[in-house]
């Protein structure tokens, strides 16, 4: 049994105890302790509101936390919750954490989530992050609902946020998902949420838990099976999206989860995207206009200066990777003055597709061509900044649309890079 | 005497054919091992060129850098380069086995010796090919890393660890081949203290300020983490 590896006997003794449940919220933690309390209270609260008759369990998977993370989750028993005066559980709420050996990953705490979900033999899971602060009960019920009445397979969060929030996810994730697989999903790599037990089982059976797929960006790895494999997808709008306030902004760490794994998964399902497919649709359910503008400060002119550095001293890198043509490009942008400074939407899809084909063709390790997108990255992201300072919501969609339009145009380059190599 | 002097004459040649006659069948059994030498060193080359091709060993070279280092030489690709080698090498060891059947005395301490450096000369091949793999991936990885921490000169500290990886290769492969071990130690060993003591001078009095920082950054985060806050008010949330 493929859980059978990643349960501790003692975590099996306590899935025996809860028995067969319908529904599975999963929490993977990692010294949350200031933030869990809150979330955990908020599911519950859902789950007692919107499923009230359905049998429930809070699994924690937990990355070796010091901070009494788990002793919050299972100390939060029924009889605490404070919630509006009208709710009452039906059934017995069980709330119970587990270890993951090997330390804090987030693709082991999504496979004890699995593999505990498929023990309980629930019929809908849901994953939740122990920072979503902003968390309501409502979030339970728009990701778990779906599944539920409308057999669904995979829903994934929709979330409003800030223009220049999720800069990687605005610039490559969601271009290259939309584009590549044809699914215009806004947030392929989710925080937040929930899937079928189908799909929760044909993942479970996957052979990716030793591998890189299997230890980060395992969420993204999840949300592209679903679509290669034309599952029901839907996604669901669940208000605005708290920023962590100490939020590590390691990028090199975020291109490895993002870049690293849709590369990975472009030589796993070739055949799906490399033929014409029809696109797969993804509605949204209670969709509101997901950008705000408050005034925020960032610091552009680094962008720029962090670009041209990495043009000039890894020429050596992006000789190997980069065709000739977008090579000379990009060293032509390196040259400009920041006034003057444009990476187009054309040229940037062009350099992702390359990096993509250096990744499949293997021309240097695989993990240097993801970690030397970095600065190219970062030159997409000024101009990105530059483009949006003083537009409004519905202008950054528009740019947003035209940089994917840009993505499914130079598709063709994408496959020019497999090709080659046969 | 004229019948003594045909006589001499006579054993002489008898002699000489009888030497011949001797000599004549090792000659043609070292002709004969110079030939099927030559056969298998071929069929050897041809093989090996097509298990290189296979294996793209050209491309592997190029990350290596040993292929723009012979491309500048104007020297062919190292899969040719490598199956020539073999190929010169089996067929100069069928040839050193053929003169060694004809007996000739003294040469064949040669080439016992010849025989006992190729597994040396192999290794320390080896030795040089992956150790210009390792140090072509480490110092590719020191220098995008220090690229993406935005470090002085990444470029600089890249081309050292090359070196440094490159030299202490050279050495190994050196001792290997027992070609004046002792000076390339020495020489290593001087080169490596020098470097060191170098960092640890340009470090210990230049990068004072540096190294607090990071000390601090590393052992004391949680007084840190204001001042951290800080700096970051300007960092992207890119997930």
């Amino acid at each position: 049994m493929p859980e059978g590896s990643i349960l501790s006997d003692d975590f099996i003794r306590e899935l025996i105890n809860v028995g067969e449940v319908d529904i599975v919220v999963g929490v993977p933690t990692h010294n949350d302790a200031r933030t869990v309390g809150q979330v955990v209270q908020a599911v519950r609260a859902g789950l007692l509101k919107y499923f009230p008759r359905e049998r429930t369990a809070i699994v924690n998977a937990d990355g070796g936390s010091r901070d009494h993370t788990q002793d919050l989750i299972r100390a939060a028993s029924i009889s605490d919750l404070n919630v509006a005066s009208n709710v009452h559980a039906l059934r017995t709420l069980h709330s119970i954490s587990t270890q993951y050996p090997g330390g804090q990953s987030s693709g082991a705490a999504l496979h004890t989530i699995l593999a505990a979900a498929d023990l309980l033999q629930a019929k809908a899971c849901a994953v939740v992050s122990p920072d979503s602060t902003s968390l309501d009960p409502e979030w339970v019920e728009r990701l778990l609902r779906p599944l539920l009445r409308d057999g669904k397979d995979l829903i994934l969060p929709v979330y409003r946020r800030h223009k220049f929030d999720g800069l990687l996810i605005r610039n490559l994730v969601y271009p290259m998902t939309r584009a590549v697989y044809g699914c215009p999903v806004r947030e392929p790599y989710p925080a937040d949420y929930a899937f079928s037990a189908s799909l929760g089982s044909q993942l479970l059976a996957q052979d990716i838990w030793t591998q890189e797929q299997g230890r980060t960006g395992t969420e993204l790895w999840m949300a592209l099976t679903a679509i290669v494999n034309r599952c029901k997808l839907a996604q669901a709008f669940l208000g605005t999206k708290a920023r962590k306030e100490d939020a590590p902004a390691d990028l090199v760490k975020a291109m490895r989860e993002t870049a690293g794994t849709i590369f990975l998964s472009l030589d796993s399902y070739y055949s799906a995207w490399s033929s014409p497919r029809e696109p797969l649709e993804a509605p949204c359910i209670g969709c509101q206009p997901t950008v705000s503008l408050e005034p925020t400060r960032l610091n552009r002119k680094r962008l720029y200066d962090m670009f041209k550095f990495g043009v000039s001293e890894l020429e050596p890198v992006f000789f190997s990777i980069l065709s000739t043509a977008t090579h000379e490009e990009l060293k032509r942008l390196a040259g400009m003055s920041e006034d003057d400074f444009s990476y187009s939407a054309d040229l940037w899809a062009r350099t992702v597709y390359e990096f993509a084909g250096a990744y499949h063709k293997a021309v240097i390790g695989r993990d240097h061509v993801v970690q030397a997108l970095v600065p190219l990255f970062r030159g997409r992201a000024f101009t990105f900044l530059t483009e949006n300072r003083d537009t409004s919501a519905e202008q950054v969609e528009n740019n947003l649309d035209a940089l994917c339009q840009s993505f499914e145009r130079e598709k063709p380059h994408l496959l020019e890079q497999w090709a080659e190599r046969k | 005497m004229w019948k003594n002097f045909i006589g001499e004459m006579a054993r002489t040649m008898d002699e000489m054919l009888t030497n011949f006659a001797r000599f004549l069948p090792r000659f043609l059994e070292m002709l004969a091992l110079v030939v099927i030498g030559w056969l298998i060193a071929f069929v050897l080359r041809a093989l090996l060129r097509s298990i290189l091709k296979l294996t793209r060993f050209d491309k592997l070279s190029e990350h290596t850098g040993a292929a723009p280092l012979l491309r500048g030489a104007a020297l062919p690709s190292p899969t040719e380069i490598l199956s020539r080698f073999v190929f010169w090498v089996a067929w100069l060891g069928f040839i050193l086995v053929g003169i060694n059947t004809l007996g000739i005395a003294g040469l064949e301490e040669n080439i016992t010796d010849f025989f006992g450096f190729l597994p040396r000369l192999f290794a320390a091949l080896f030795i040089l090919f992956f150790g210009l793999l390792a140090a072509s991936f480490f110092s590719r990885a020191v220098l995008i890393r220090g690229v993406n921490a935005e470090l002085p000169s990444p470029r600089l500290i890249s081309w050292a660890v090359r070196t440094m990886i490159i030299l202490f290769v050279a050495s190994m492969a050196f001792e290997e081949l027992r070609i004046g071990s002792h000076t390339v130690i020495v020489a290593f060993a001087l080169t490596f203290g020098a470097l060191m003591l170098g960092l640890a001078l340009a470090f210990g009095l230049g990068g004072r300020d540096l190294a607090r920082r990071y000390l601090e950054r590393r052992f004391a985060r949680e007084q840190g983490a204001e001042q951290e806050s800080r700096e970051r008010e300007d960092e992207l949330s890119p997930l």
